[in-house]
């Protein structure tokens, strides 16, 4: 078969893919109902941040406050039936659009249904970032560098879309070892992280790279590592109305989102998203969430987490490294300021 | 960079006290341009403002009430701009003339826009020009000569027509552009213009400039440019050439360019870089780049002459950040395909083929003679031999196999870059054989290789012969195999070989080149026990599997690698 014609073939498949992920995130747009829309306040070129959350409270005040310091200028976050108080904290924070659901969380492809209805209504034109409560970006020059300086250098280079794979934290000790307390910088518990342990694939469909690894990998799926989580991410994309997230954040459509690397040797610039999903809250979160079996792959996840956890593991080891900053984080190979210096 | 001129530029002595005018040109964020134009107006330089027609009127008339009462400021007839094409060269044109005209006793002319900032005092620049009369600050580099542009066009900027627009009907652009290449077709070059290119950002002398605006051909000379390709980088280059009383073929305005031919832009933690740069004047900054704007301009006490050495390296260092990467780096946004890696792995290491069963002991002994980091099997397909007893590897590695497989070249590219040491580690074909060509045409590697060495610990094993002779099938062929790579003409590793003979003969050769020492020290491990290998080797044969690469064993120094025998 020549390759134009299977090119042609992949062409037509993914257009009819994104199609069908919009019309979904178009159709199910009548499970979220508004708390608190203040969509009107947003500015030409605001910065969005768009957030699907279920029980986060004690994370938010930390994680609102990262984000405004970064430069986001307006969050809009999707409430999934929340019952600790997350929908009373986030409704009354005056930069905050909330819409709530009681819908399934499976049933809309793990949340990406609401977060791609909400990217199509109010994403158009601005450059929007997609995060989960425990992921913090980290960009080359984050320290220095408002997040406008990164779009704006996004913009002029006309690029469309920012790598950030996520970066998995751990504690010294034992997970539970050490309570997390609202308002408390998780990067102080959880500061650990695996400096060299990631595996890399190309995806030939989507075009995207397939990373997997760090502690999840070695420590859960050490004997199934095929279905070890993703870790690929592009959350900061300045948003058009026809594209999609196909899978989380770790891919989407159309292909040319997910070319975010360089094949001839150079380097572009990428980020991380440090996820502190490895906290005193994990232990809890972990039996709730499969008692509720909503997450993907029938919570296979959740059940290697859970019975690794009855043995309170470690994940730190001898090799770890402890995070100290962008330009480690650069110095060991995982971002790149590419040519923005 | 530039200490080597100083000498010629300051050598006259002689100080003609200078008038600068500048002609800004503008397109947007005005109260910015508002605040440089009061920079330029306050430090004592007449100043003429074009501010593109595209611009609201709203937007301009709040920048000239701002600009109120500043004596020495005018502006220029408007005109809409597009990047690329003569307008920008008539804006120029228009300011410079409508400048001349008001201020007849200027001395120099600088061009400037609303996202070039100031450095240094206007005085200090007025005073730097006061000591170099009749200098021309102009980037002039002949187009027939080394490239200028980066990755652009340059003397068919001159010779081609440019009838689309490069910004909206690119694909048009480019066709066309081959097109006329194709045909061989090109225009005529008017008499006494010898293309050069550079920066636009220039400082002339009024005298300079002024022949150039008023030269009797200046007609002919605009009607050809309107159809060069970016003509604000070559109509005042060219033109200077014909009346300048000496040029300075460099800009006193600080504007670099990526690999991708777009400006670099400073930000707020450059501040100190573009402090002890001494550059007069920097572009582009980011708008929002508070503490630049709050710091510049600064008085600059080192050195008169500007010297853009640290900037220049900062940037060259992101070019080739860009466009080689780090050798041996599989990233998130650095995945090379096969073959255009620049560099396959980050660093040297060594792998010894077959020396591990051919030496027992080898592993525990080298330690303490190498200076590198010794591992076992790395690639066993049960379990990976990280040295030092440690369980998981160097960087967070993981110890199972299975996690390995899935990216052994990610794997190993990792080992070498995460580790500070030379990395050592043991193969043989009872190991995962999928990095042969990986390994085989990375420069990095250095091989050493004990053929038949498999046979050792078969003839040991104690196994049922039948068991024995399969095993040793499956061996020789991954050998095979191996070797067929090692004799590629794509070779790029460093490999000594051997063969179990020659190591039985002569057991000090291998360890040497491993140690580069010329004699082993007391205690190294010596060669196995290879009595009975002949008979075993023997017994193969006549089961029907015909030994090979094994040496002689009943004469193993007379076989020594004679050609005609290789494969004996």
């Amino acid at each position: 078969m020549p390759g134009w014609w299977n090119r042609y073939r992949r062409r037509v498949r993914l257009r009819a893919r994104r199609q069908y992920l919009l019309a979904r995130a178009i159709r199910r747009r009548r499970a979220l109902s508004p708390v608190a829309d203040r969509t009107g306040d947003i500015g030409a070129d605001a910065i969005l941040c768009f957030v699907t959350l279920r029980n986060e409270a004690v994370r938010l005040p930390y994680f609102l406050d990262y984000y405004r310091k970064l430069g986001i200028d307006h969050f809009l976050i999707v409430d999934n039936d929340s019952d600790d108080g997350s929908r009373d904290l986030l409704a009354g924070q005056p930069d905050v659009s909330l819409w709530t659901t009681k819908a399934s969380y499976k049933g809309s492809r793990f949340g990406l249904d609401w977060v791609n209805w909400l990217l199509f209504r109010h994403g158009t034109g601005h450059w929007c970032l997609t995060v989960d409560p425990d992921e913090f970006l980290v960009y080359p020059h984050c320290d220095v560098r408002p997040l406008r300086a990164l779009t704006d250098w996004l913009e002029s280079s006309s690029y469309r879309a920012f790598p950030a794979m996520l970066l998995d934290m751990y504690p010294r000790g034992t997970v539970s070892e050490r309570p997390y307390l609202t308002g408390e910088n998780p990067l102080d518990i959880a500061s650990w992280f695996d400096p060299a342990n990631y595996m890399i694939r190309k995806n030939g469909e989507y075009g995207n790279l397939w990373i997997q690894g760090g502690p999840r990998a070695r420590a859960f799926f050490a004997d199934d590592p095929h279905n070890a989580p993703a870790l690929n991410k592009t959350p900061l994309v300045r948003w058009a109305r026809h594209y999609a997230y196909v899978s989380s954040t770790h891919m989407l459509l159309p292909r040319s989102l997910n070319l975010v690397y360089d094949e001839n040797g150079g380097e572009r610039a990428s980020g991380v998203l440090l996820h502190t999903k490895f906290l005193s809250t994990f232990v809890e979160k972990s039996d709730e969430e499969l008692t509720r079996g909503q997450h993907y792959a029938g919570s296979r996840e959740y059940r290697a987490y859970h019975s690794a956890l009855q043995n309170r593991p470690q994940l730190w080891c001898p090799e770890s490294v402890e995070y100290e900053g962008w330009r480690q984080l650069e110095h060991l190979g995982l971002i790149s300021r590419g040519n923005w210096p | 960079m530039y200490a080597g001129r100083s000498g010629q530029s300051v050598q006259s002595e002689r100080i003609v006290p200078a008038r600068l005018g500048v002609v800004m040109l503008c397109h947007d964020n005005m109260p910015l341009v508002a605040r440089m134009a009061r920079i330029w107006a306050e430090g004592g330089a007449a100043v003429a403002i074009h501010v593109d027609a595209k611009v609201p009127d709203a937007d301009l008339a709040g920048m000239r009430a701002s600009l109120a009462g500043v004596p020495g400021i005018l502006f220029a007839p408007r005109r809409a701009c597009e990047w690329g094409t003569f307008s920008l060269v008539a804006a120029t044109q228009d300011a410079a003339e409508a400048l001349l005209a008001a201020e007849p006793g200027l001395t120099h002319v600088l061009t400037t826009s609303g996202a070039c900032l100031p450095l240094r005092p206007v005085a200090e620049l007025i005073d730097y020009l006061s000591r170099r009369p009749d200098r021309d600050f102009i980037e002039s580099v002949n187009a027939a000569d080394v490239g200028w542009a980066v990755g652009g066009l340059d003397l068919e900027r001159f010779t081609l027509r440019f009838p689309f627009s490069f910004r909206r009907q690119r694909g048009f652009f480019d066709r066309y552009v081959n097109l006329q290449r194709r045909l061989k077709v090109s225009r005529t070059i008017p008499d006494g213009v010898i293309p050069h290119l550079g920066s636009q950002w220039w400082c002339l002398t009024a005298r300079t400039l002024a022949a150039i605006l008023t030269d009797p051909r200046r007609p002919v000379f605009d009607r050809y440019f309107r159809r060069v390709w970016i003509p604000d980088e070559s109509y005042f280059q060219t033109l200077a050439r014909r009346h300048t009383l000496g040029i300075e073929s460099r800009s006193l305005t600080l504007s670099k360019f990526d690999g991708q031919g777009k400006p670099y832009v400073f930000y707020d933690d450059h501040r100190d870089v573009l402090a002890q740069s001494g550059c007069f004047i920097a572009r582009k900054i980011w708008p929002r780049a508070q503490a630049l704007y709050d710091v510049f301009p600064k008085a600059h006490a080192q050195n008169d002459e500007p010297d853009s050495y640290m900037i220049d390296r900062l940037i060259d260092q992101a070019v080739s950040r860009r466009n080689v990467g780090r050798p041996g780096l599989y990233m998130q946004s650095r995945f090379p395909r096969k073959d255009a890696e620049n560099g396959k792995t980050a660093a040297p290491y060594t792998v010894l083929y077959g020396m591990a069963d051919a030496y027992p002991g080898l592993v525990e002994w080298l330690p303490d003679h190498v200076d590198a980091d010794v591992h076992g099997r790395l690639f066993a397909p049960d379990g990976i031999e990280y040295g030092g007893g440690r369980r998981l590897g160097p960087g967070c590695l993981s110890d199972s196999p299975k996690v390995r497989d899935l990216d052994p070249q990610g794997f190993l590219t990792s080992l070498i870059r995460v580790s500070r040491r030379r990395q050592l580690f043991q193969f043989s074909p009872r190991d995962s054989q999928t990095l042969n060509w990986f390994m085989a045409t990375d420069p990095n590697m250095r091989l050493l290789v004990v053929t038949g060495a498999w046979a050792v610990p078969l003839l040991h094993s104690g196994m049922p012969f039948d068991d024995v002779r399969r095993a040793a099938a499956i061996l020789q062929r991954r050998e095979l195999a191996l070797l067929e790579v090692l004799d590629s003409v794509w070779l790029k590793a460093r490999v000594e070989r051997w063969n179990l003979a020659e190591v039985g003969a002569d057991p000090v050769a291998p360890l040497a080149a491993l140690l580069e020492t010329d004699t082993v020290p007391q205690g190294a491990p010596g060669v196995a026990d290879l009595t009975g290998m002949l008979a075993f080797l023997d017994r193969l044969r006549n089961a029907g599997l015909r030994p090979r690469k094994m040496g002689d064993f009943r004469h193993p120094n007379r076989t020594a690698r004679a050609p005609i025998l290789k494969d004996a």
